[in-house]
């Protein structure tokens, strides 16, 4: 609704501002006049009228009546595209691109997006990023006030503009299902089937859209493959449940064929020389291969390390090296693997250094634990465990530490 | 439609041929800038542009005492001063920047873009 009343009136605040008026307006309205036929018309036709009105005031407050004229006015907002044929009528899909436009920093994009159309709260998002919930909050203001001075336009970006946008889409997606997957703020569940499904959504849309882009099918097919396994993920004490340890029958079957079928069409499109795979074809052909063992026994681990060998040559980060040292504790052992999350700098990384990431201690800590190092493991779960801000994950790690042995 | 200002920047000291590397590359870019500005015109996206003398020509002045206060040279110190700007109409950022990158392609320098209308 939020997208539908942005698109409308050309400003983020006023329709986030308005939807929120008119769900109160509902809540104390409801209980005594009954609650109306069509309650999600009647909401959205409140909302509506209360920005008219705002920007009504608004225009007369600030002599800008024609512009207000433009903003309220029933004809679509959007100047006719010029360049070309935008298919797609989607509002959440225009926000995204919108939110994703490249004059706005990726950092911005990414903050924007989670908030706008993935409905985080700024405290949640300065979380993901490791900044000041102050800070991340200016940035989505000052990233607002840009869409409406610099006039970024509502709309799916024109055909040849398009493959160009997707990349930093994709991006975005990828953080609005991890975020949902693994929810980063202990006061919310551990894991956020909204998000999950939305990301899922948005991704099937854009698939729609650029049917011959590896990537967005790439994407699609990963976060198929993961959804697929959510319900086996958190057990009914709200524990993470490993995927050694997870009831493999509990997966959804169809959204494991449908990924897997995703993964077929690509590696058969790779080998008929239609490009290389990017990063989200090779972490989906991870999850194939994962989903496609019956047990964890049956899982074809050199393929796996294979594949994190595959990835690690196009993206040579030490995130990426530590998940190819938890596949390689199944091929090479315990020893081995620990002996590369060692040589690990855990003062390098991206986004945020490697030693701020809690899957770093967490991944040093089960491989002490299976070396029969007690007190090594212990320190690293506490390290993780501070770390972590998945309630799932927390108790996990907790489990883990409280049964280790002594020493 | 919104306004925008389209600014290119430059070294504040000039060559010969202002800061293109010789005569031919100055003539070419001058007619390139030319032919995309002929264009700004036909398709309505014009509103004004013009090159700036060099930043040693400037003068700031300050009126809000009670004499002026005038001071020779540009307001902040730089290595790099606004060249010249377009000043241009576009329904939306998109449009913009894709006129900017004309622009850009055109002078040969690198073009900030920057709606009007702060009040």
């Amino acid at each position: 609704m939020v997208a539908a009343l942005a698109r409308r009136f050309g400003d983020l605040d006023i329709a986030e501002e308005m939807a929120a008026e008119a769900f109160a307006v509902a809540v104390e309205r409801w209980p005594t006049d009954g609650v109306p036929p069509n309650p999600g018309a009647w909401i959205t036709t409140t909302a509506n009228r209360r920005a008219i009105d705002r920007l009504r005031r608004e225009s007369r407050r600030d002599d800008k009546q024609n512009e207000a004229h433009m903003l309220y006015d029933d004809t679509p907002p959007e100047p006719p595209n010029i360049f070309g044929d935008s298919a797609i009528d989607d509002d959440r899909l225009r926000l995204i691109f919108t939110c994703c436009h490249p004059a706005l920093a990726m950092k911005t994009r990414i903050a924007l997006t989670l908030r706008m159309v993935g409905g985080l709260t700024v405290s949640e998002i300065a979380r993901a990023f490791l900044v000041q919930e102050a800070t991340m909050g200016q940035r989505i203001t000052r990233a607002k006030g840009k869409i409406r001075a610099a006039r970024i336009p509502y709309r799916v970006p024109s055909c040849e503009d398009l493959p160009a946008r997707i990349s930093a889409v994709l991006t975005v997606l990828f953080l609005v299902f991890n975020e949902g997957y693994l929810a980063s703020d202990p006061r919310k569940e551990a894991v956020r089937s909204d998000l999950t499904l939305e990301a899922i959504r948005l991704t099937r849309l854009l698939q729609a859209l650029l049917p011959s882009d590896g990537e967005v099918a790439g994407l699609l097919a990963l976060m198929l493959l993961t959804e697929a396994r959510r319900s086996a993920r958190i057990s009914s004490s709200g524990e993470l449940v490993t995927l050694d340890e997870q009831d493999r029958g509990a997966w959804d079957a169809a959204l494991i064929a449908e990924g897997h079928a995703l993964v077929r069409e690509r590696i058969a499109a790779v080998s008929a020389g239609q490009g290389r795979p990017g990063r989200y074809q090779i972490l989906a052909a991870i999850n194939a291969v994962h989903t496609s063992a019956r047990d964890v026994r049956a899982t074809d681990w050199s393929q796996v390390v294979a594949l994190y060998d595959q990835l690690a040559g196009i993206d040579p980060s030490p995130i990426v090296a530590l998940n190819r040292a938890v596949a390689l504790a199944e091929l090479d052992g315990p020893e081995v693997a620990l002996a590369v999350v060692d040589g690990l700098d855990p003062s390098t990384g991206s986004g945020h250094r490697l030693g701020d990431y809690h899957a770093y201690h967490a991944a040093r800590a089960d491989l002490l634990r299976r070396l029969g190092r007690s007190a090594a493991a212990r320190a690293a779960y506490e390290k993780a465990i501070k770390l972590a801000g998945n309630t799932a994950e927390v108790a996990y790690l907790t489990r883990r530490r409280d049964q280790l042995g002594p020493n | 439609m919104t306004q925008y200002m389209m600014s290119v920047f430059g070294p504040a000291e000039r060559t010969e041929y202002g800061n293109y590397p010789s005569e031919e590359a100055m003539k070419q870019a001058l007619a390139d800038t030319d032919a995309f500005n002929q264009r700004l015109q036909a398709d309505g996206n014009w509103v004004f542009a013009n090159g700036l003398a060099p930043a040693t020509t400037a003068t700031v002045v300050d009126g809000q005492g009670v004499e002026p206060v005038v001071t020779d040279g540009p307001y902040l110190e730089s290595k790099e001063y606004l060249g010249g700007f377009w000043i241009i109409e576009a329904p939306d950022l998109d449009v913009a920047l894709r006129l900017a990158a004309e622009g850009s392609k055109a002078c040969r320098g690198k073009v900030e873009v920057r709606p009007f209308g702060g009040l």
